[in-house]
């Protein structure tokens, strides 16, 4: 199953590979990682999606409180979380179609933030679920490129 | 049950107070201006470090110039990284305190890689500081540059880069707590060479603030209450003990609460010595070479304590044959060895000290009696059948018997006032096996990594940490050649250990794998005929004495413990000897070959459980 994780750890050098090499060290696969500092610069919150059985989840979070560069862990998989990614399409569409492509990224309120010559760059947020929806669609018209940040997750407001 | 006058209790409750080992800032040296390499020095001093093990070099000569000046650290100058790193290593096991090594960079710190992944399997509280090349350089692959933390980070308990002479002092201190608190392990401090020459002010800090690191030492007390619970339920209850116990310096706990319940208990590797082997509870060695009775004990039983052991494959054989009928109480201080290979009824995470106090304080309260007693007198008739040896058994007629040999040895030895290093291999396995030990940290042997080269260097650290005490390090041929080197480290720092080799000229468990599992294709597992290794001893300066047959045996031995300085005993002993009993790899724990049964006139038998025997070699 996926799970969510969110890792608040030091913000100094060496501790993303601390994170990333435990993980892959104790045979889990990281299926997403997002890094940056949060309100207090001295900590960086993770974002870590990964594949993971009941034991495997419960075994990968206690080696990761052991590592002396984490703070805490919160399980981010669930109903109570938002959660959002951001992804940049660039879609194939010459000029007699541009317009079929800015319909569909209205419908999902995402942005065009480049137009070239045979293509059109969208920006999007979302939840896995729009995004991959726009994706299918995109697909017909053929992306180019198609870049996506991973996931970025936090628990909502009634939880805190 | 701490008294005063405990070294290792005193050093236990200083390391999770917080405050330093030795004076911190209440030295002559607090306030003054230095260069970063004096603070290293300075540092050392504060946490009480009189001893510490390395190899200079050009990124460390700074730091070495600095020790120069110290009257308060002796170095142990080494022969190799890795041998300075096993020695501060055995000087950890035998005293309990932290040991401490300094390297250089490159070839120095890789060269200490094998002793800090030993010393991290086996949770041993180590300070490695290696020096690094200038801050400018770094990642441009300088002269002997290596990045020693990124190659060391799976291996260590936590490492740090200095980056900045204003972090040296705390860094130091947040080692020293670190290696030496909650599950204790290694710690790596790299420190590039500029910060070594920087000036800076010395301070100090007499105490710790990590807000990420908090272990858990207390023992929730429902957890203890449920754990009693299901003791007074049980028919069969076994303890099952590890390293851990050494490590949180609870023997008397353990002993008083088996005592009190009769409770059996069964020691890994890294417990030997925790409960007292003369102690007729102990049931002694478990698992792969564990006696059958053990292992038996550990099938039949009703309820498992494991405390401070983690369920290593080397114990627990086939898991899902693996105590089929337990139900598992799981001790442990770090929280990710519980439910990692076998889920617990009852999991209780801290100190294993305080948590057995508080498990006898509630088996008291609730009157509980010696619930084990019925059970271990079941323990006992299977340790009648099943005797590691007996005295008229012989696999090989006029040679020496590795078994018997050690047995001698054993019968010379006080552990209070001893301690027996092993290498790796079957002389490891026989020493488990018939060394008998009644002192905690008197038996010291690589456990997790399973590190040849490790016992000799180990056994001259435990000389130097322990000066009066017998220091006995028994050898394989393979294993001692890993480290020989270190000979010229013991016999100039004074440090008479006594090496006792039991020369099979071959790479014996290797050898034994082969005989028994690829149609005796001795592949690359025969040592023959070098060295003469009376003559490498002469060479270094040590005594040193050979014997070929069982007549010379006990003589020789005592030669051995008797004399002043270091000395090697050769003991030829055959290449074809097996140790036995054997669970196979990936077999159940009650499967087990070569046990000698009585039953049946005392030969080596194939056997699962109870059942049918088969005699061996039919
Ligand atoms: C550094 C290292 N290399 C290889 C091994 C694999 N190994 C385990 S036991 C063994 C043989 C040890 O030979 P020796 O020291 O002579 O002991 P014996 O088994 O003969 O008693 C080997 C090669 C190891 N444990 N450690
Ligand atoms: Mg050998």
């Amino acid at each position: 199953m996926k799970h969510i994780l969110s890792v608040l750890v030091e913000n100094k050098p060496g501790v993303l590979s601390r994170v990333t090499g435990l993980i892959s060290r104790r045979g889990f696969n990281i299926e997403s990682l997002t890094v940056a500092p949060t309100e207090d610069e001295t900590m960086s919150r993770m974002t870590i999606v990964m594949d993971a059985d009941e034991l495997g989840y419960e075994q990968i979070t206690k080696q990761l409180h052991k590592l002396v560069s984490t703070y805490k862990i919160s399980d981010m998989t669930g109903e109570d979380t938002i959660e959002r990614e951001l992804a940049l399409f660039k879609v194939a569409a010459g000029p007699e179609r541009r317009h079929e492509v800015i319909e569909i990224a209205n419908v999902f309120r995402a942005k065009v933030v480049d137009v070239g010559k045979n293509s059109l760059t969208i920006e999007a947020t979302g939840d896995a679920d729009k995004l991959g929806a726009m994706e299918d669609l995109f697909r017909a018209y053929g992306i180019k490129q198609l870049t996506r940040t991973g996931k970025v997750a936090m628990s909502r407001g009634a939880r805190d | 049950m701490m008294t005063a006058s405990d070294p290792i209790a005193e050093y236990k409750a200083r390391a999770i107070s917080g405050a330093p080992f030795g004076p911190g800032s209440h030295t002559e040296k607090e306030g003054q201006t230095m260069t970063g390499a004096q603070a290293v020095i300075a540092s050392l001093e504060a946490e009480g470090v009189d001893v510490m093990f390395g190899y200079p070099g050009g990124q460390a000569i700074k730091i070495y110039d600095a020790l120069y000046d110290s009257k308060k650290i002796h170095h142990v100058l080494a022969r190799h990284e890795q041998g300075a790193t096993h020695t501060a290593d055995g000087y950890a096991r035998a005293t309990g305190r932290v040991g401490v090594v300094l390297v250089t960079s490159g070839p120095g710190a890789t060269n200490t890689v094998t002793g800090i992944a030993t010393a991290y399997m086996d949770s041993i509280p180590m300070v490695i500081i290696t020096g690094q090349v200038t801050r400018g350089v770094i990642g441009t692959d300088a002269f002997q540059e290596s990045d020693i933390v990124g190659i060391t980070m799976p291996v260590v308990k936590h490492s740090f880069l200095l980056q900045s002479t204003d972090d040296l002092t705390r860094t130091f201190r947040e080692a020293f707590y670190i290696a030496s608190t909650g599950r204790p392990g290694p710690v790596l401090i790299d420190i590039p060479s500029d910060l070594a020459s920087a000036e800076m002010v010395f301070h100090y800090p007499d105490s710790v603030n990590l807000p990420s690191y908090r272990p858990t030492y207390k023992g929730n007390a429902k957890q203890i209450r449920q754990a009693i619970n299901l003791l007074a339920q049980s028919k069969r209850p076994l303890l099952y003990v590890g390293g851990g116990v050494v490590a949180s310096h609870a023997c008397a706990e353990l002993s008083r609460f088996a005592e009190m319940t009769q409770i059996p208990v069964v020691t890994t590797l890294m417990a030997k010595g925790a409960f007292p082997t003369s102690n007729p509870l102990d049931l002694g060695p478990v698992g792969m070479h564990g006696s059958k009775y053990a292992n038996m004990a550990m099938t039949e039983c009703d309820l498992l304590i494991a405390v401070g052991a983690r369920f290593s494959d080397r114990v627990t054989g086939k898991l899902s044959e693996f105590a089929p009928h337990a139900k598992v109480i799981h001790i442990d201080i770090d929280p990710a060895e519980i439910g990692k290979i076998r889920d617990p009824q009852v999991p209780i995470v801290g100190d294993a000290q305080g948590i057995l106090a508080g498990m006898i304080e509630q088996a008291e309260k609730a009157g509980i009696g010696s619930v084990g007693s019925e059970w271990f007198a079941q323990c006992c008739e299977w340790r009648k059948r099943w005797p590691f040896y007996h005295d008229e058994f012989t696999d090989y007629p006029g040679q020496i018997v590795p078994e018997v040999a050690l047995d001698v040895l054993s019968s010379k030895l006080d552990s209070a006032t001893s301690i027996v290093t092993t290498e790796v291999g079957q002389h490891q396995m026989w020493a488990h096996q018939h060394i008998a030990r009644d002192t905690t940290r008197s038996f010291l042997s690589s456990g997790g990594l399973g590190t040849m080269g490790f016992g000799f260097p180990a056994a001259v650290g435990a000389k130097i940490g322990c000066p009066d005490k017998q220091v006995v390090c028994v050898a394989g041929d393979g294993s001692f050649q890993m480290n020989a080197q270190e000979m010229a480290t013991a016999v100039i720092n004074n440090a008479a250990v006594k090496v006792m080799i039991l020369d099979n000229r071959a790479l014996g468990m290797v050898h034994q794998w082969q005989k028994l599992f690829y149609n005796e294709r001795y592949s690359s597992t025969i040592l023959d005929p070098a060295p003469d290794f009376v003559k490498l001893a002469e060479a270094y300066n040590w005594q040193g004495e050979r014997v070929e047959s069982p007549d010379q045996v006990e003589g020789a031995i005592q030669r051995m413990l008797d004399a002043e300085g270091p000395y090697l005993l050769d003991v030829a002993i055959s290449a074809d000897q097996n140790v036995y009993p054997m669970v196979a790899p990936g077999a159940a724990l009650d499967d087990i070959i070569g046990a000698i049964d009585l039953t049946v006139g005392g030969v080596r038998v194939s056997q699962k459980g109870a059942g049918n025997a088969t005699k061996e070699g039919e």
